[in-house]
């Protein structure tokens, strides 16, 4: 059995490829838990900054700074209780949030968090994944009538015109993308996501700078509807609270209440995850191609450990500054202890980085390379998510005629006349 | 298993089950079809017609066609379904599923189901003499670029369905004028 398992690190068969099953599988099982831990860590981190925004402290009596609340709150949303309309459509209300969920999760199997680092490389990658993506709005609709209500359908309504409207312009957006990845030296344009980051290391730009400004404008299109997209402020008319109490999700309470936000979130993250994908040079760390001698691939292969060094620091920092009271020791005793989790895991890395530096085809140098690769993935997803947070914490709701106003009479002109400018700046250039 | 026995495979993704999938994907389709014309409820049909849309979808995978998979999950089930949804949604399903049915058009329905079984009939039975004996061999890497050649054609030339693509683009840009027109007093 290790050799077995010994012999599979060794090979270099790219993922999706026939004999690699073995690999999505662990794959499979890593995303599926670290897309649960990011949700409940994006939910800590929303709730702290968005306090934070607004000069209050959030989160801090479970566990040091709140720390733990994530876990109080899922312990506290599997023991509510599960209450299922009277009048509701019972199959329907059951199987909606389900859906949501599982077209949230479906999307993670063509995320390429680095060259062989995802489940597999569809051929269709971002074709398949603003399929499955479109189908998220179901989950929403269904929930939305299933309930019986009147909020929670005006929501569901809401929400299926605004996702339909700002699919337009996403499309097209991502075919301008695409469109560029057919003009390098080969002439061949793919849809698969790791081949989409490949164009762009092939090309040696990002697809955000080229043909300044039109790959930065279907960016900021893309930016824009995919906010819309995941039903997060200023766009979430169809959960406005103090229009629809809770929108779709009026009527769930406990549990599958808590698929919804888990789904949500999800969706946010895989959204960010096509951004940094098609514009941002995926996995590939700054001037891949520039500064590509070893010397500078080891400086940069001590970024990951450096990022959890810091944040060590940070957590003793935060120990020391602990109010010197009895009432905190345990507090002080529990950051004190992630403090050392975090230096751990900060010394692990930086061994790693080390020890992969001397022999260049060894397990060590393999292992750097992938965390250096899924590290600079993460790192670009996380400003996303920073944003959405911010975006929620500065901009008022629009109004749902703005909305509208804006998906038909901006966005889709102005993406419509990105891809045609495109279309004719590649062919003149190439 | 051996790893050198599957990179030795690994040139093109080796079908898995095919069969059982087949009937699988298949059953799935005719089911949610089935579902869709019993179920009284529209918002039921609507939900059993995306199990079909989605098992038919998983059919074109198999026939090495992922573009086309692809398309019809975004076309028909993430775009026209929930526009269908939409709509249902509009209309009283309560009262509407209550009420009784004053069609009499099951005798038309009942000729067109056995014309149709016939037509399967006779192309289960004939089957040799009117497909080839053998699978086409196809590149499922390049799908997506060989449709591109037949639409748009290749190195020049215009392809085989230029023609007929434009002119059903053309088509529905007229519908959507039409739509347009007739849903706004003024312009």
């Amino acid at each position: 059995m290790p050799n077995f398992i010994m012999s599979y690190l060794g090979s270099t068969v790219t993922p999706g490829q026939a004999g690699n099953q073995f690999w999505a599988l662990i794959y499979v099982l890593i995303i599926f838990a670290g897309v649960s831990v990011a949700v409940m860590a994006m939910n800590w981190l929303e709730r702290k900054s968005l306090a934070h925004f607004q000069i209050r402290l959030g989160p801090m009596r479970v566990g040091p700074h709140g720390l733990l609340q994530p876990f109080a709150d899922a312990l506290k949303l599997m023991l509510k209780e599960d209450i299922i309309p009277a009048e509701a459509d019972q199959f329907v209300f059951w199987i909606a949030p389900l859906i949501g969920l599982l077209a949230s999760f479906t999307v993670y199997t063509v995320i390429p968090f680095g060259p062989s680092e995802a489940v597999s490389d569809m051929n269709i990658g971002i074709l398949f994944m603003l399929g499955i993506s479109s189908l998220a709005v179901l989950g929403i609709v269904v929930a939305g009538w299933a309930s019986n209500s009147h909020y929670p359908l005006i929501g569901a309504l809401r929400s299926s015109a605004q996702m339909v409207s700002y699919e337009v312009a996403m499309g097209l957006a991502v075919v301008s993308a695409i469109l560029m990845t057919s003009l390098n030296e080969k002439g061949t344009g793919t849809l698969s996501m790791i081949g989409i980051v490949q164009a762009q290391q092939q090309q040696g730009i990002w697809f955000i700078f080229k043909f300044f400004p039109l790959g930065f404008l279907a960016f900021a299109i893309f930016a824009v509807a995919m906010v819309a997209e995941t039903n997060r402020a200023p766009f979430d008319m169809a959960e406005a609270e103090s229009e629809l109490t809770a929108g779709y999700h009026t009527e769930y309470s406990g549990f599958r209440w808590s698929l919804f936000m888990l789904a949500e979130y999800a969706a946010m993250i895989a959204v960010s995850s096509i951004a940094v994908t098609l514009w941002l040079g995926g996995w590939m760390r700054p001037f891949p191609n520039l500064l590509h001698a070893p010397a500078w691939d080891f400086i940069f292969s001590l970024f990951p450990g450096l990022t959890f060094g810091g944040l060590a620091a940070i957590a003793v920092l935060g120990t020391v500054r602990m109010p010197s009271h009895s009432f905190f020791k345990i507090q002080r005793f529990g950051l004190a202890a992630f403090a050392a989790l975090l230096g751990f895991i900060a010394l692990l890395l930086l061994v790693i980085a080390l020890a992969g530096r001397s022999a260049d085809a060894s397990l060590a140098a393999r292992f750097s390379e992938g965390i250096g690769h899924v590290y600079w993935f993460m790192l670009k997803v996380a400003v996303f998510m920073y944003l959405f947070i911010w975006y929620r914490a500065t901009w008022p709701r629009y109004r749902f005629d703005q909305l509208m106003r804006i998906g038909w009479k901006v966005m889709l002109p102005i993406s419509l006349g990105v891809l045609m400018l495109t279309a004719i700046v590649g062919v003149i250039i190439s | 298993m051996n790893p050198a026995i599957n990179t030795a495979v690994g040139g093109g993704m080796a079908p898995v089950a095919t069969t059982f999938f087949f009937y699988l994907l298949g059953g799935l389709a005719i089911a949610g079809g089935l579902a869709v014309i019993t179920r009284r409820n529209a918002v039921h049909s609507a939900l059993s017609l995306i199990v079909t849309l989605l098992s038919v979808a998983g059919l074109y995978l198999m026939l090495y066609a992922p573009f086309v998979a692809g398309v019809q999950i975004i076309v028909y089930a993430g775009g026209i379904m929930v526009l269908f949804l939409f709509v249902i949604m509009l209309v009283n399903v309560e009262t509407s599923s209550k009420e009784r049915q004053f069609n009499r058009i099951w005798p038309i329905g009942l000729v067109a189901a056995c014309t149709l079984l016939a037509l399967f009939m006779s192309a289960f039975t004939k089957g040799k003499a009117l497909f080839p004996d053998r699978m086409v061999t196809l590149a499922e890497g390049s799908n997506t670029q060989q449709i591109a050649n037949m639409l748009y054609g290749e190195a020049g030339r215009m392809g085989p369905y230029t023609f007929a693509f434009e002119i059903a683009s053309l088509l529905l840009l007229v519908a959507i004028l039409g739509a347009v027109i007739m849903t706004k007093k003024k312009i």
